[in-house]
């Protein structure tokens, strides 16, 4: 449906160019976190590293899909005062410098409050390739989808453990992009590497059944090159969030908190070298 | 005009939806199949008014308030008595239709959220009553204000969970509920307090509440032999005012008020009045008036009244308020604590905090009416859990 668009999008080339035996690592951080100067250069930094995607998380005051960690870095965004212009600021200094694929990730009524159209308008200015929204599911996607897809953004949507076949099939068929496999039925935050992988290889193998039209991302619950292998066993790649923010928070701001971040980011993408 | 809302999709003109994260779809459409199923049942009906009538003690009472109403000097004003239901609020007539709702589904472990502790105490009674676990998320601030509730729960055998992040009030609670209940979809059962949330729990409250209404038009009916001219009804979320007035929203003659908390003053940022000055935008799974910023980051609410100190309101009221069939005013915590004397002194009930609120507009409503107007305000709770803030008040 959305290959109407007749230039590839950065994400779809992404995948494309896929070496099929290497894992797609992308990275979610939160914009304004640790402060507000740090996000164009820890993005940069992460791509240097290893990432391949960049997920900016845009702060909510009230993230209910998301555990301590990403509540705290939230509340500290805001506390630094993080707003959606700069936020798209920080997306054009970044598209300055790489070509690397960002995604805008966060709740639906900071994107409604700025204005659906004027928001997609200005994400594609600033040189966003794609939107991930938790909290507007495909039943309510039709408030920003035909102005993502004017504004050629990627509209990814999630499956969960729970998801049914059928829906499913139908999360494939509104993606573009990807689609995101959330790997437990929780909120975001790292967890045992056990626990995840016990329950996801069955997940996983119906996700590989049913979303057949998109590349598949998982996330949820990855603090380690380990558990990304085994976790992102079947599918193209995996995401981590929580993780990477706990490795700011334990250093931030000591003298070389950055490189540390940067080392576990290669650590994540590598494994031990 | 016949009145429909919602529509199958869960919307009241613009307003509701279903803005939850993917891992609650599945469970919202599971519930929705399990509702209308035993909106349909008999058998599911006839328990749920056998134990609101042995178990809540429903009917409630329509009062009138005749020293009141000697004291405006107008029209009649009557209480329909929620105060007098089992716990001491109405919002047990939904916390046991959600769980017998909960049982036939098969669920195992309830949990909720709640601000002022009444919705935590009925929920906390339906379990103890039915053997279920119950786990409450409640603001750490609201818990200090409402210190009697906690206690209560407790003693019914609830867990309570502090909530220490945000306001530390009810929208707080309500996330961290809303976090526990995607954790656990498997075997928990969250039951919300109020007409919010994603579709079907706005129009499901709603519906275990409109009870309230139509007893009050049965008792009206028979002791005035006909409908009301006015009904004043307090709005937080906005569950004891949409029981009230949903029965009458085809009734075009009875002009209906929503009592919103307007803190220190709908002019100041020290508010709860959500219609007053709000506007739409998504919490907590749902379109709705919310209070937010430039940023469309959720500020924070302030009311007296733990119950109404929330920065969003129930779908259907942001829809009667667009549509003008209700309308919608503030009340400061100072109107509202002299409510709580006025009431208490002319008619021997001391009104929860909230209700109170609705019973403070009487003093600019009843300047108004006729002699022979009618007006009932919902008296959505008894005050016996506010006596420590009504104590501190009155010794300023």
């Amino acid at each position: 449906m959305n290959r109407m668009i007749a230039q590839q999008s950065r994400i779809q080339s992404l995948f494309k160019n896929r070496d099929s035996d290497k894992k797609i690592m992308s990275l979610f951080i939160t914009a304004g976190y640790p402060d507000l100067e740090s996000t164009v250069d820890l993005v940069l930094g992460f791509e240097k590293n290893g990432a391949e995607i960049i997920e900016i998380g845009m702060p909510f005051s009230d993230p209910l899909a998301d555990g301590p960690t990403i509540q705290y870095s939230n509340n500290v965004a805001i506390e630094n005062g993080i707003t959606m212009n700069k936020i798209f600021e920080m997306v054009s200094e970044i598209r300055k410098q790489s070509e690397i694929p960002i995604i805008l990730m966060g709740y639906i009524n900071p994107v409604l409050r700025y204005g659906a159209e004027a928001f997609c308008k200005k994400a594609e200015e600033s040189g966003v390739d794609g939107l991930i929204i938790p909290d507007a599911p495909i039943e309510e996607s039709s408030i920003i989808s035909d102005h993502a897809k004017k504004h050629k953004l990627d509209l990814i949507f999630l499956v969960a453990p729970n998801s049914t076949d059928s829906r499913m099939k139908q999360v494939d068929e509104h993606s573009s992009g990807f689609v995101y496999c959330v790997s437990v039925t929780g909120v975001t935050g790292a967890r045992s590497g056990e626990e995840v992988a016990k329950s996801v290889e069955r997940f996983i193998s119906r996700v590989n059944q049913h979303v057949t039209k998109n590349p598949k991302l998982v996330g949820f619950g990855i603090k380690s090159h380990e558990d990304a292998e085994i976790i992102a066993k079947e599918v193209d790649g995996f995401i981590v969030g929580s993780a990477l923010i706990d490795s700011i928070k334990k250093d931030y701001p000591n003298k070389d908190w950055k490189q540390n971040v940067f080392s576990f980011v290669k650590q994540l993408k590598y494994g031990n070298i | 005009m016949k009145y429909t809302a919602p529509t199958k999709q869960g919307y009241f003109g613009k307003y509701g939806g279903k803005f939850v994260p993917e891992i609650l779809i599945p469970v919202l459409e599971e519930l929705e199949i399990a509702y209308e199923e035993v909106q349909n049942d008999p058998i599911f009906q006839k328990e749920y008014h056998d134990l609101l009538r042995e178990y809540v003690g429903r009917p409630t009472k329509l009062t009138y308030a005749n020293r009141l109403t000697d004291y405006y000097g107008r029209g009649k004003i009557y209480f329909k008595r929620e105060d007098l239901c089992h716990t001491g609020a109405h919002k047990i007539n939904n916390a046991i239709g959600q769980l017998l709702l909960a049982q036939k589904m098969g669920k195992t472990r309830i949990i909720a959220e709640t601000g002022a502790g009444q919705h935590g105490v009925a929920t906390a009674t339906a379990c103890a009553k039915f053997g279920f676990d119950c786990v409450i998320y409640m603001g750490a601030e609201d818990m200090e204000r409402q210190k009697l509730n906690v206690d209560r729960m407790r003693l019914l055998g609830a867990e309570v969970r502090s909530v220490e992040s945000g306001s530390q009030t009810l929208k707080d609670a309500t996330n961290e509920a809303i976090r526990d209940w995607v954790t656990n979809v498997e075997n928990t059962f969250y039951i919300i307090g109020s007409v919010v949330g994603p579709h079907p729990y706005p129009m499901m409250t709603r519906n275990f509440h409109r009870v309230i209404g139509e007893e009050t038009k049965d008792q009206l009916k028979d002791f005035e032999g006909r409908l009301p001219d006015y009904l004043i009804a307090c709005v937080g979320g906005g569950s004891n005012a949409i029981g009230f007035f949903y029965p009458f929203i085809e009734d075009e003659d009875v002009k209906m008020i929503g009592i919103e908390a307007a803190g220190l003053g709908a002019e100041t940022n020290q508010t709860a009045a959500t219609l007053t000055i709000g506007t739409p935008g998504v919490l907590h799974g749902s379109m709705s008036y919310l209070l937010h910023n430039d940023e469309g980051q959720i500020q924070l609410a302030h009311s007296i009244s733990a119950g109404l100190d929330y920065p969003g309101i129930g779908p259907e009221h942001s829809y009667l308020h667009d549509t003008k069939r209700v309308h919608y005013f503030g009340i400061t915590d100072k109107q509202a604590m002299n409510a709580v004397k006025l009431i208490s002194e002319k008619e021997g009930i001391i009104p929860a905090i909230e209700t109170a609120h609705a019973m403070a507009y009487l003093e600019t409503l009843m300047p108004l009416t006729q002699k022979d107007e009618i007006v009932v305000v919902n008296c959505s709770g008894r005050g016996d859990k506010d006596m420590k803030t009504i104590s501190e008040w009155f010794s300023k």
